[in-house]
C-alpha cells in the first residue's frame, strides 16, 4: 500500500476529502474541535476558502463547519487515496 | 418543576420550545452574563411546570461563554429534555452521554426525523433507547409530530449515571452506539445542499450575499410603506384626527395642557410632525412612522436568521472584519444594530475578547444607525432625493469601515479566529418567526413608548420655557462655522440624546436645505448613541470604555459634518 498525501485542512482543494489524522493546536482548540465532533479519525470533506487566507469551511458527516485559516493550518488530514 | 431543554446548537430546539409552551412565552436576559434565553410554561397534569430554552450548546465542559451559560443552568434543572438533531447523530451523542453522567432525569427528543429520512438516514430508535437507558422520541418541531408522545413520556426520563473516565472512552461508545443504530441509504444531491455550497463558496456567497442584501432593503421598505399607507396613516387621519381635534376645542385651542397634549396648531390643523403634542406628535412618531419599519425589519430578519443564512455571512465577511479588529460572527450584533442599538450592543456579549466588543459596540453606535432613526431619514432626507439619503448611508458606512480600521490599529491585543458551525438551510417555521416578531415589536413599544413620550414633553417645556434659545446660541459656533447649520438645530441634536426618531422630526419645521439635512442627520446618527444604548454601553463596557466610546463618537461626528459640509 503507497503512503498516502498528508497535508493541513487549510492547504486542501475544494472538494477534496480526507481523514484527520492530528490536530496540531493547544490543548483550547483540541477540546473545541472535539466537542463540534472533530477529532482524529473524523472524516471531512473540503468545501471551500474565502480568498485572502479566510475562513475554511468543511464537512463533516452532515454538519458544516467554518474555521479561521490559521487553525484549518493546524489540522492535519490524509487525503483519500481515490480523490 | 424546571424542565431544560438542552442540546447542541441549530438543533430546532426554539421550534419545539414554542410547540412545548404555545405562545406564552418571554424573553428574558440570564442574570450576571450575557446570553439570551426564553421561559415558558408548560401544564403537566395538575401541575405548572417552567420550561427553559438553554442556549445550545456542545459539551457541558464549557469552551465558550454560551456553553457557560449553559452549564450554570445544568445546575438548577429538575429535568432535561435533550434534543438531538437527527442528521447529526454522532455529534450529538457528545452531549446526550455527559448529560447521562448527571444524577438529572433525561429524556430525547429525536428531532428533525423528518429531514434525517429525507437525508437517507435511517435510526433505530427502539435500539437507541435501549442503548441509553433512557426514552428517545422522534419529533419534527416544524409540524408539531411527536410532540405529544414527548410530553405524556417526561414522567419515564431516567437518569442512568453512567460515568466515563475519559472522553476518548465516551467518543468510542459513540461510535459503538451509531454503528448499532444508524444505517445510511443512497440519495441524491438536493438542491438545498448545492445552495449551500454555493453561498460558502467566495464568488456565490459574494453574489447570494448581494442579492439578499438588495432583497432585504426593498422587502423592508415594500412592507414598511405598505403598512404606513394601508394601516397606519388611515388610522391617524381618519380615525386620530377628528378625535384630537375635538380635544383640541374642549381645551379651548391653546393653553398650557392643550399644547402639552395636543401640542400647537399649524394653520388651524395638527400637523403630526410639527405640533410637538404628546397624543399628536408623540403617538405619531412611535406608531405612525417608525413602527411600521420596526415590524418589517424584524421580519426580515427573523426570516433571516431562522433560514441559517446569517452565520453564512458572517463567514464571508470574516476576512474584512478582521480587518477592523473583528472577526466575522461580529455581523451579527452589527445587523441587529440596524433594529435597534440597544439589543445589538447586548448581543456583542457572544464576542469573546474585551477588545472585540468594545470594537464592535463602538463601531454600532457610531456607523449603525437604527431602525427608527433611519425611518426617520427615509421619510425626512428621503422627500429631497433618494441621493441625499445614499450619501448619509454611504458616509456613515464610510466611517464605520475607517474608524474600525483605526480602532483595530490602536486598541491593543489580537482578534481570535472564527470557529462556528453552519447550520443547513431550512424552511423558515412561519410559528416561531411570528412569536419572535411580536415578542420583539412588543418589547420595542414597551421601551420606546414612555421615551419617545417624554422626549416630545421634555422638548415642549424647554421650548416654552426660552432654554433652547440659550443653548442654540452657546452651540452656534461650532454648530454655524463647522457644519454650516443654523443654531436652532441644536435642539435637535440635543434631543437625539433621548430618541433618535422625535430628534429627526425635530428638523422638520426648520426648513432645512438637502445639504444642511444631510449633515444634520449624519451627525446625529454619529454623535451620541440614544440614552437607552447609552445605558447598555456603560453596563457592557463598564465606565471607562464607554467615556472612550464616547470621545470617539464626539470626534468621529465632528470630523465627518464638516467634510460632508465642505465637500457637498
Amino acid at each position: 500500500m503507497s503512503q498516502n498525501v498528508q497535508m493541513t485542512l487549510g492547504k486542501m482543494e475544494a472538494g477534496q476529502a480526507g481523514t484527520v489524522i492530528q490536530i496540531l493546536g493547544g490543548r483550547g482548540l483540541n477540546r473545541r474541535l472535539e466537542a463540534m465532533g472533530i477529532r482524529p479519525g473524523k472524516k471531512v470533506t473540503k468545501i471551500s476558502s474565502m480568498l485572502f487566507r479566510g475562513p475554511v469551511t468543511f464537512r463533516a458527516d452532515n454538519t458544516q463547519v467554518a474555521i479561521g485559516f490559521g487553525m484549518a493550518s493546524k489540522i492535519m488530514v490524509e487525503i483519500d487515496a481515490s480523490a | 418543576m424546571k424542565i431544560l431543554l438542552m442540546g447542541n446548537p441549530n438543533v430546532g430546539k426554539s421550534v419545539l420550545f414554542s410547540r412545548l409552551t404555545g405562545t406564552r412565552t418571554i424573553a428574558s436576559n440570564y442574570p450576571g452574563t450575557t446570553v439570551e434565553f426564553t421561559k415558558g410554561s408548560l401544564k403537566l397534569g395538575q401541575e405548572q411546570a417552567e420550561i427553559i430554552d438553554v442556549p445550545g450548546t456542545y459539551t457541558i465542559e464549557p469552551t465558550s461563554k454560551a456553553e457557560e451559560v449553559a452549564a450554570d443552568m445544568l445546575r438548577e434543572g429538575d429535568l432535561i429534555v435533550n434534543v438531538i438533531d437527527a442528521t447529526n447523530l454522532e455529534r450529538n451523542l457528545n452531549l446526550t452521554l455527559q448529560l447521562l453522567e448527571r444524577p438529572v432525569p433525561v429524556i430525547v427528543a429525536l428531532n428533525m426525523w423528518d429531514d434525517a429520512r429525507h437525508r437517507g438516514i435511517n435510526i433505530d430508535v427502539a435500539r437507541l433507547e435501549e442503548l441509553l437507558g433512557v426514552p428517545v422520541v422522534p419529533t419534527v418541531g416544524v409540524t408539531g409530530q411527536g410532540i405529544k408522545e414527548l410530553v405524556s413520556r417526561l414522567s419515564e426520563a431516567a437518569a442512568p449515571q453512567v460515568i466515563y473516565s475519559s472522553s476518548d472512552e465516551r467518543w468510542a461508545k459513540i461510535g459503538d452506539i451509531v454503528s448499532q443504530v444508524q444505517s445510511l441509504s443512497h440519495r441524491h444531491h438536493t438542491w438545498r445542499e448545492v445552495l449551500e455550497d454555493a453561498s460558502s463558496h467566495p464568488t456565490g456567497g459574494i453574489a447570494i450575499a448581494l442579492l439578499v442584501l438588495v432583497a432585504t432593503f426593498f422587502i423592508i421598505r415594500f412592507v414598511g410603506e405598505g403598512i404606513i399607507d394601508y394601516v397606519t396613516d388611515p388610522i391617524f387621519n381618519w380615525l386620530w384626527t377628528p378625535l384630537l381635534m375635538k380635544l383640541s376645542l374642549a381645551l379651548g385651542s391653546g393653553g398650557f395642557w392643550h399644547d402639552i397634549l395636543v401640542g400647537r396648531l399649524i394653520n388651524g390643523n395638527i400637523d403630526y410632525l410639527q405640533s410637538l403634542g404628546l397624543l399628536s406628535t408623540g403617538l405619531y412618531i412611535e406608531f405612525g412612522v417608525v413602527i411600521p419599519y420596526i415590524v418589517s425589519f424584524y421580519f426580515v430578519l427573523g426570516i433571516l436568521e431562522d433560514v441559517g443564512y446569517l452565520p453564512r455571512l458572517a463567514v464571508l465577511m470574516d476576512t474584512l472584519m478582521h480587518r477592523l479588529g473583528l472577526h466575522g460572527y461580529a455581523i451579527i450584533p452589527t445587523i441587529l444594530g440596524l433594529g435597534c442599538n440597544v439589543p445589538a450592543v447586548m448581543a456583542t456579549r457572544i464576542l469573546e475578547s474585551r477588545r472585540e466588543r468594545f470594537i464592535a459596540a463602538t463601531l454600532i453606535s457610531i456607523g449603525v444607525p437604527c431602525a427608527a432613526l433611519q425611518a426617520m431619514v427615509i421619510g425626512l432626507v428621503g422627500q429631497q432625493g433618494i441621493q441625499y439619503v445614499a450619501i448619509v448611508y454611504g458616509s456613515l458606512f464610510v466611517s464605520w469601515i475607517v474608524i474600525g480600521l483605526i480602532l483595530n490599529y490602536a486598541v491593543k491585543g489580537f482578534s481570535p479566529e472564527i470557529i462556528m458551525e453552519i447550520p443547513p438551510y431550512r424552511f423558515p417555521p412561519w410559528r416561531v418567526i411570528g412569536e419572535k416578531l411580536w415578542l420583539r415589536v412588543y418589547s420595542f413599544i414597551k421601551e420606546a413608548l414612555p421615551i419617545v413620550l417624554g422626549a416630545v414633553l421634555v422638548v415642549n417645556v424647554l421650548y416654552m420655557l426660552g432654554v433652547f434659545d440659550f443653548i442654540a446660541n452657546i452651540a452656534a459656533p461650532v454648530l454655524t462655522g463647522l457644519l454650516g447649520l443654523p443654531k436652532e438645530s441644536v435642539v435637535a441634536l440635543a434631543i437625539g440624546f433621548l430618541r433618535k426618531d422625535v430628534a429627526v422630526g425635530m428638523l422638520a419645521p426648520l426648513g432645512l436645505t438637502a445639504k444642511q439635512l444631510v449633515v444634520s442627520t449624519t451627525v446625529m446618527a454619529m454623535v451620541f448613541p440614544c440614552v437607552a444604548t447609552f445605558v447598555v454601553l456603560a453596563r457592557e463596557l463598564g465606565a471607562r470604555d464607554m467615556l472612550k466610546a464616547t470621545g470617539i463618537m464626539l470626534a468621529a461626528a465632528l470630523i465627518v459634518g464638516s467634510l460632508q459640509n465642505m465637500i457637498l
